[in-house]
């Protein structure tokens, strides 16, 4: 269970100095309340060569962060997608400016459930705004302003990034060259809603979390919190991955301990996947998120549905899915393929073949790797004409 | 680029919209766009395939034409090529309905099983024939349903498909098919390429 010491840090940690725009512009989210002058954290990586055609925005995910590549300043461990972003890497810093931003409603410095409400002079906690995906999306449009991009070579983002990245293009329909939507969906499906339902209930269900004003008392949810992340960390592996990973395999034991301790391996992963979690990630921006992305329906916001959502897209698309992937399945990111194809635009579509279920897109998979700098490299040299 | 190749390539008007359904790794594709501006989609089953195709910066779009044609809109194309393919279809007549609902014109090559080498082979050594069209044995060959030029040139006239042109292939040697000259064409061509719907 979360230390202490790991409790300390999430409230101390030192989240100031990093790179920040205040966006003064009125955003009306989707839930009819408006925020503005507030802050959006970013990262970026590379440089921005002189014509400006080398820009990839990267979405983040449920988890995620700004910190894509590298150390994470705050956490001390590597960027979240090191394995695909960094000097010679699928996506090259050498070649590339790579740009990411925190969400709202997150918290690493963008606008989130933790910051000061400056009408109560305290966190808000649940009077933040029920925000969406387009919510989110329509908030990092700003910054390719502040950084002088008026065309992206490429977008990209897996899971709740891919979900980003789909609005991002249907909403901004010509604010990209090419897209990169990984193992996502275009609607939140039941069972995908039924799981982020149960890491929800798991923090409010925590007398800890106190609806959502625990900073009150300078705490977090630890113990729900841990539990909501355990639920997605079973989501994020496929059966076969997890069997050949753990198996019954015991922690550090001969035999069963007849308690109910750790004593398989895999039970100690959650654990710690769990008490690791609590020290970085605040419980009610988990609330936030998961909302959005369950409310994430994209054919719901156009009359024609999806195929109406792409209409005239100039954008080049390269959807990718993993076969072992059961949170975002081949067919859903089939479907928008699909969709894709019927309303005319250029799609190309791989499925990588893994055992290692939905987190291959964070794992050193390399026929997915090899895919991706495939297409990134060869969308540059289109895109420089 | 090898002959069969050349023959479609040539088929084929510029500045016209194609889908190459078994597209490979990209070669026949990647011709088109850079020699006659066409516009190219592929559909492949093969990962390595498609990730060649992508290098190259080719759309390619990763399945099985068996079972995933269903999702490109109807007449979305101006052609749809299909080469040396239909005879490993489990239902050839399913998908061919599908190019051709797909394709405003269809472009199918063919192994032909009636080229002289093939039918001496099975006469004279009463073995399946094994040539350079047809390199497998049969416990191994993906070719579920073999047929010959006359084959395919009946179908299509008994399905009132239209032939609008019908090109025998042999080494680098070409000709054209008609009626008249089917059968003698039918024993001397390795290979049949359709221009049909």
């Amino acid at each position: 269970m979360p230390s202490l010491a790991g409790l300390f840090f999430w409230m101390n940690r030192k989240i100031e100095n990093i790179n920040k725009i205040t966006i003064a512009k009125p955003l009306k989210l989707d839930c009819g309340k408006t925020i503005k002058d507030f802050p959006l954290a970013y990262e970026t990586y590379g440089k921005l060569n002189e014509n400006k055609n080398n820009a990839i925005l990267v979405f983040h995910a449920l988890t995620g962060d700004q910190f894509v590549a590298g150390t994470n300043p705050v956490t001390k461990k590597d960027g979240w997608w090191v394995t695909a972003v960094g000097p010679g890497k699928a996506i090259d810093t050498n070649k590339y400016f790579v740009i990411c931003a925190n969400v709202i409603g997150g918290c690493m410095g963008s606008l989130g459930p933790s910051d000061i409400n400056k009408e109560t002079n305290q966190p808000y906690g649940l009077d933040f705004p029920v925000i969406t995906i387009k919510d989110i999306v329509r908030a990092q449009e700003s910054l390719l302003d502040h950084l002088g991009i008026k065309k992206l070579l490429c977008a990209t983002g897996g899971s709740m990034g891919g979900m980003q990245l789909l609005q991002f293009c249907a909403t901004f329909p010509d604010k990209t060259f090419s897209a990169i939507p990984i193992a996502c969906s275009s609607s939140h499906s039941a069972q995908n809603i039924a799981l982020n339902e149960l890491a929800r209930q798991a923090i409010m269900a925590d007398p800890v979390w106190d609806n959502g004003k625990y900073f009150l008392k300078n705490t977090q949810p630890k113990n729900g919190l841990a539990v909501a992340r355990m639920v997605g960390h079973i989501s994020y592996l496929s059966e076969q991955g997890m069997q050949e990973k753990f198996g019954r395999k015991l922690q550090e034991k001969a035999d069963y301990e007849f308690s109910f301790n750790a004593d398989f391996q895999v039970e100690s992963y959650l654990r710690h996947q769990g008490s690791s979690f609590v020290e970085r990630f605040d419980a009610n921006s988990v609330l936030y998120i998961t909302r959005a992305m369950d409310y994430f329906d994209l054919s719901k916001q156009y009359k024609g549905g999806l195929v109406e959502a792409f209409k005239n897209q100039l954008t080049k698309f390269l959807v990718i899915s993993f076969s072992s992937d059961w949170l975002y399945t081949t067919k859903e990111n089939k479907d928008i393929v699909i969709a894709l194809n019927a309303s005319g635009a250029d799609v190309s579509y791989s499925e990588i073949e893994t055992d290692k279920g939905h987190d291959s897109f964070l794992l050193n998979e390399p026929e997915f790797l090899k895919t991706l700098k495939g297409f990134i490299d060869s969308m540059y040299e289109k895109f420089k004409k | 680029m090898k002959q069969e190749f050349k023959v479609i390539a040539d088929l084929l008007p510029n500045n016209s919209r194609v889908l190459d359904v078994g597209c490979g790794d990209g070669s026949l594709m990647n011709f088109l766009v850079k020699e006659k501006n066409i516009e190219t989609r592929g559909l492949e089953l093969d990962q390595n395939n498609v990730q060649e195709c992508i290098y190259k910066g080719l759309t390619v779009i990763q399945g099985n034409a068996e079972t995933e044609l269903y999702q490109f809109p109807n007449q979305s194309f101006d052609y749809v090529v299909l080469s040396q393919t239909l005879q490993a279809f489990y239902k050839p007549d399913k998908v061919l309905n599908e190019l051709l609902r797909i394709g405003k014109s269809v472009i199918v090559s063919i192994p032909n099983f009636g080229y002289w080498k093939v039918r001496t082979s099975l006469l004279f050594f009463g073995k399946m024939p094994i040539t350079k069209t047809l390199p497998n044995t049969w416990f191994n060959t993906p070719n579920l349903h073999m047929c010959t030029i006359k084959d395919l040139y009946n179908y299509c006239e008994d399905q009132n498909i239209n032939i609008k042109k019908v090109i025998g292939v042999n080494e680098n040697n070409t000709s054209l098919i008609k009626r008249k000259n089917l059968e003698i064409k039918n024993l001397f061509s390795k290979l049949g390429i359709f221009l049909i719907g």
